[in-house]
């Protein structure tokens, strides 16, 4: 089907961005890499009035480093980010992940900020922002403010976004000193959408104490989620498969995951108890990089 | 303050040749290439990045054309599958494929030659399994894929690199 009429503004700043945002009162959309919007539009879930274009806006892409972390653009693509040298060495876990988004043709346009700010909850960067504590920066008409990866998730197509606010980039902090990661997923074919997806990290002190766990799991809820009690079982102990699987038991035990026909709710506690021990046990015994 | 637009004029480099047209905001790239530039050899199928059918490679990375607003790929250098041959010559890949047997209808074949070439420029040698994965996000509704990955793999193991790299740089 042929998406209804819109208009198209296309900003050259951000500044110029937000205005068009206000303008146009909640009635448009930003369009990113389009992998997701064009296809709403396509199928006329959504008809926006106008869609604001943020392919040409100066300084939107590009990866930056220092000290603390990465700085992606919002509007960088995610195979660029893949295949970026510092995102391989310094944030595993969203160079572990990026792959599993559909294909290399979808990566190739998609960009990370579409996808965070799209908030599936069946989606890889939302789950890894999760995991990493990832920042995000948003601008809009009063300025620019943060918002950590915990605060900033509501729901599908759902965030701490006001509708005349921009997300500009996502900041990773570098993996800590004695950390490990692991990515894992389950789809029914290659570049499918997750029935589970499970991103982990572990934090271990000299010894090999564990002195801090994060476990990230998508599509088993309305917003990646992160499993407190499950995480804070691992805290002080050397890693075991005994200590895993209660971890994993723990993670799975309370969730309550949506049926739809990529699987029922309890087939997605199952799969998520065993990703989860997948992913630790990955992390836990990996030899060290 | 950026004007809110309903129509463009787009440009676009084509196969090699200049080509533009005035066309609505919501034209896509696929439409524009199909119903303004008369190249038909790029498909249409699910019309919502499903099928693959559509992919082309907008400044040498493969897109899904049914997704892309042809006024944001304004200047742009395009390929598709008209440009992979010469209109007389198959290149290297079609010349594998038509040796491998690997179509049979040839819907999906526009989009699957386009992701391949992109393939096969970054990995001249695959393995079947990179062939798998590269096509992975392409539909193909008869050969059950087999003599496809069969095609692709003939072209690797022919060294086509220097041909395919002549199609996309010519």
């Amino acid at each position: 089907m042929k998406g209804a009429a819109f208009t198209l503004t296309v900003p050259r700043s951000i500044d110029e961005a937000i205005a068009c945002l206000t303008e146009a009162g909640g009635d448009a959309r930003l369009l990113a890499g389009g992998q997701s919007l064009m296809p709403s539009i396509a199928m006329r879930r959504v008809s926006p009035a106008a869609l604001v274009d943020l392919s040409r806006v100066a300084g939107l892409a590009g990866i930056s480093a220092d000290l603390d972390g990465i700085a992606i653009g919002a509007m960088t693509r995610q195979r660029v980010v893949e295949r970026d040298p510092q995102v391989i060495d310094r944030v595993r876990l969203l160079a572990m992940a990026t792959p599993y988004i559909a294909h290399v043709t979808v990566r190739n346009q998609g960009t990370i900020g579409g996808s965070i700010a799209h908030a599936d909850p069946t989606a890889e960067l939302p789950t890894v922002a999760l995991a990493t504590n990832a920042v995000m920066l948003i601008r809009g008409p009063d300025g620019a403010r943060s918002v950590t990866a915990g605060d900033f998730f509501g729901g599908p197509q759902n965030t701490a976004l006001a509708a005349d606010e921009l997300l500009v980039d996502v900041r990773f902090p570098t993996d800590p000193p004695g950390s490990r990661c692991a990515f894992v997923e389950f789809g029914r074919r290659l570049g499918d959408v997750a029935v589970v997806g499970v991103a982990v990290m572990i934090i271990a002190d000299a010894e090999g104490t564990i002195t801090e766990a994060r476990i990230a799991i998508s599509s088993v809820a309305p917003t990646p989620i992160r499993v407190a009690a499950a995480e804070h079982l691992l805290v002080g102990h050397l890693p075991s498969q005994a200590l895993i699987d209660a971890s994993a038991d723990l993670a799975a035990r309370d969730l309550d995951p949506p049926t739809d026909l990529n699987g029922s709710g309890a087939y997605r506690r199952r799969l998520t108890r065993v990703l989860v021990g997948r992913a630790l046990a990955e992390a836990s015994f990996r030899v060290s990089r | 303050m950026s004007d809110a637009l309903s129509t463009v004029e787009v440009h676009l480099t084509v196969n090699g040749s200049d080509r533009s047209a005035v066309v609505d905001v919501r034209r896509t790239l696929v439409e524009m290439l199909r119903e303004d530039l008369a190249l038909t050899g790029t498909h249409v199928g699910c019309e919502h990045g499903v099928c693959g059918s559509c992919t082309v490679l907008i400044d040498g990375a493969s897109a899904r054309s049914c997704l892309t607003l042809a006024a944001r790929v304004d200047g742009s250098t395009i390929v598709t599958i008209e440009g992979l041959g010469d209109g007389d010559q198959l290149g290297a890949l079609q010349q594998a494929c038509v040796e491998r047997h690997s179509f049979q209808c040839g819907f999906c074949t526009p989009g699957i030659l386009i992701v391949a070439t992109e393939l096969l420029v970054d990995n001249p040698n695959p393995s079947e399994a990179e062939v798998r994965e590269a096509i992975s996000g392409n539909l193909c509704r008869c050969t059950g894929y087999d003599s496809i990955v069969a095609g692709i793999l003939h072209a690797g193991s022919n060294s086509a690199e220097r041909e395919i790299d002549r199609e996309i740089h010519r």
